[in-house]
């Protein structure tokens, strides 16, 4: 089945694990997720491919503790196996016709800003990027972005590690000394909102990446619409990623509140049940 | 002879208790009160429910079996025509079918032939051992995709003729529209896994979680060695309705609903999928999936429930025995009305519907009368939820990645008469070339499609052998 062959904690709360799935391998790309499920009664949910390996047959997720599903997967480890996988789904992010691109990722949205990255470089792009942290220990992988950008910028909220401040910063910087042929932003949706807005004033196409509300993932349920140019779009097959300037974000960020007393409270009672099991 | 003038009753839950469980609604007759249904029937030589039945049972042959008792061949009979009779009894408008034609019917009631071939179904399921001979085994491969009603019966016939059969499904269990769509009281799931099971039990092999169109695509499919392949994805794309106030939380397309509750089991305490439960909700559609989603709203605790359909109730596509069950079981109809805005409140959620009175003119092309906008009369109801069951179409993701498969312009996918699309080799049928449709047009047209492909790939081997 989904055996977990590696599992990493990249922080207190972001965790790097490697799943056997040969078959999602074949197609999978830059900017595509998959839908999992850790149990027989649990939810489906969503996750962004952060690498695949067609040798190995391996898709690696990184994923951070929001709810109930993601402390589940948490829990388990090397050897175990999740119940479903599947994907890859949704369009690939388009990078071929690009030479220079700016790469924003936010938390732990820089787990999927992190490959376009890598796919750039590999592809001789100039590449920079901006990535952005609540506060030092909740930094991960600023080394990759090191590595595979022309220059990168680290911002942290509180300043205890790179530049103090929010990513908004570095990009207004960026975008004013220089040219870019896009913007590729990946993070929360207030900082997408953000920084999408920057770029309009200087008409830089901006890509975003969106992670609304989701079932089935195969644009069966509708449940991930997002109004795109006032049309609606399913974000599952016609995303994840549109462009920027036309997302309707306050929509999207009311609908992404739906079901959260139930999830406080899903969640909550799980964490209750985990510290009862350890004791 | 049964003189009576009405059906043979079918002991149903008391809709008081079962509006709130998720419990089969109707039990079904036993053996005495099938034989007794059985005996009203007259055995007509001209049998005109035969010829608007979709796969041709032969309705007063197995009736006369249930008659003598014999049920062993009344199955029989049924199953020569028939791979899912539990669910075909359970789900076709027998009312517009074969029972629309009954010479009963011209004083009184038809014979309930829906509920016979349901009894006979149910009564053998647990008798029947495996009935499945050994098959003289052929090497090529073939492969199903999507475990609908299509693909579940072209998978069978196939695997019976002796080839190797995978299928294929998106999600992470089989049976497509008849796990996620239809719900467990009106459809036990238990009956969909038996018939999976059986398939199984057959020597098809089974693979879950593979979405052809993005995990593989057909060239794949070719690549890994598949002769043939029969596309069975149905028509799982929601449409909306294109008013103000689809964005708002507590707006549901059916399909959403439907699985929420159907696949993910939101209304048992254990399952972590949540749903939203107003306590005012409002269905736009008179199918039978606004029936369902209707019910099921009902079900999980909403106080008051609305259709809200715009031609009249005599129109109304769902099943007679649902819009019988949902008016017992206190769903409120709001005919010849529509919807034109959804109003939400200061979270963004759900708090008013406002609808127009229509008008019916002339008959349209469906044979139905055409429905117009009343000037003026429009009325507002206060609602928590709406959820849209206007229809759907088929899924685009295998035709994305497969530019030479030729789909109509409402993205069916073409077929010639034996179910062949555009493309060698590749074969389709059910809901993905029909839009939706019921479950026994698309099990008769996997078994079509089975058909040709048995005869493509005979072809396709003599040629090798020349």
């Amino acid at each position: 089945m989904y055996t977990i062959l590696e599992k990493k904690r990249l922080t207190e709360s972001v965790t790097w694990m490697t799943i056997l799935a040969p078959e999602i391998t074949r197609h999978a790309m830059p900017g595509q997720f998959v839908m999992l499920r850790v149990e027989r009664d649990g939810e489906r949910i969503p996750m962004t491919i952060a690498a695949s390996n067609q040798d190995q047959g391996t898709i690696t997720i990184i994923f951070q503790v929001v709810g109930t599903t993601t402390r589940l997967l948490n829990e388990l480890n090397i050897g175990d196996e999740l119940i479903d996988f599947v994907g890859p789904l949704g369009k690939r992010t388009e990078i071929n016709h690009l030479n220079k691109v700016l790469v924003v990722g936010g938390g732990v949205g820089c787990a999927i800003a992190y490959p376009i990255v890598k796919a750039l470089h590999d592809q001789h792009k100039i590449v920079d990027s901006v990535i952005g942290f609540k506060t030092k220990d909740a930094v991960f992988i600023d080394d990759l972005f090191e590595k595979y950008s022309n220059q990168s910028l680290l911002y942290t909220n509180d300043g205890t590690k790179g530049l103090k401040g929010f990513v908004t910063e570095g990009v207004k910087k960026l975008i004013n000394d220089d040219i870019y042929d896009e913007v590729i932003v990946i993070g929360p949706l207030l900082m997408m909102k953000a920084v999408s807005e920057l770029t309009r004033e200087k008409h830089i196409k901006t890509i975003v990446s969106l992670n609304p509300i989701m079932i089935d993932g195969t644009g069966m349920c509708g449940g991930c619409r997002v109004l795109v140019n006032d049309e609606i779009k399913f974000a599952c097959v016609d995303g994840p990623e549109f462009d920027g300037h036309l997302v309707h974000f306050d929509e999207l960020i009311r609908r992404n509140l739906m079901y959260h007393e139930h999830e406080r409270k899903t969640y909550d009672a799980l964490c209750k049940l985990l510290e009862e099991k350890e004791r | 002879m049964n003189k009576s003038l009405v059906k043979t009753p079918m002991r149903v839950l008391d809709p008081l208790f079962r509006s709130t469980c998720f419990e089969e609604v109707s039990l079904g007759y036993n053996l005495d009160e099938a034989m007794l249904e059985a005996k009203r029937c007259l055995e007509c030589k001209h049998k005109p429910c035969v010829s608007m039945c979709p796969v041709r049972i032969d309705i007063p042959g197995f009736i006369h079996e249930i008659k003598k008792g014999d049920i062993n061949k009344a199955y029989h009979i049924i199953s020569k025509s028939s791979l899912l009779p539990g669910v075909c009894g359970r789900v076709c408008p027998q009312e517009a079918q074969c029972e629309s034609v009954c010479v009963r019917k011209i004083k009184g009631e038809s014979v309930g032939i829906g509920r016979l071939e349901r009894f006979v179904a149910d009564y053998m399921r647990d008798k029947e051992d495996n009935h499945f001979s050994e098959v003289i085994e052929r090497k090529e491969k073939v492969a199903i995709v999507g475990s609908g009603p299509a693909g579940l019966s072209c998978a069978h016939d196939l695997r019976k003729l002796g080839y190797q059969v995978t299928l294929f499904d998106a999600l992470h269990a089989f049976g497509g529209v008849l796990l996620y769509g239809i719900p467990e009281f009106r459809l036990p799931k238990a009956i969909v896994e038996l018939e999976v099971q059986k398939l199984e039990k057959m020597g098809v092999l089974l693979k879950k979680n593979i979405i052809i169109g993005k995990t593989y695509t057909i060239e794949d499919l070719f690549l890994d060695g598949y002769q043939a392949i029969f596309i069975g994805t149905g028509a799982g794309l929601p449409k909306f309705l294109g008013i103000p106030g689809e964005m708002l939380s507590g707006v549901y397309t059916a399909n959403e609903y439907l699985t929420r509750v159907n696949l993910m089991k939101a209304y048992q305490e254990k399952a972590v999928t949540p749903i939203h439960i107003g306590r005012k909700v409002a269905v736009i559609g008179g199918g039978n999936v606004a029936m369902d989603a209707a019910r099921s709203a009902k079900r999980l605790g909403a106080k008051e429930v609305f259709i809200i359909y715009r031609r009249s109730l005599e129109e109304m596509p769902a099943r007679l025995e649902e819009v019988h069950h949902a008016i017992e079981e206190g769903i409120i109809f709001h005919h010849q009305s529509h919807p034109i805005e959804i109003f939400g409140n200061e979270s963004h959620f759900v708090k008013r519907i406002r609808c127009v009175k229509m008008g019916l003119g002339e008959k349209d092309a469906s044979g139905r009368r055409k429905p117009y906008i009343i000037e003026g009369s429009s009325f507002d109801i206060d609602v928590d939820d709406v959820i849209i069951a206007i229809g759907t179409t088929p899924n685009p993701l295998i035709k994305i990645t497969t530019p030479s498969l030729s789909t109509n312009t409402y993205g069916c996918i073409t077929i010639d008469e034996s179910g062949k699309t555009s493309m060698k080799g590749v074969y389709a049928g059910g809901d993905v070339v029909t839009g939706s449709a019921t479950v026994i047009s698309a099990m008769e047209a996997g078994r079509k499609a089975a058909d040709a492909m048995n005869h493509y790939l005979n072809e396709l081997s003599l040629n090798v052998l020349r």
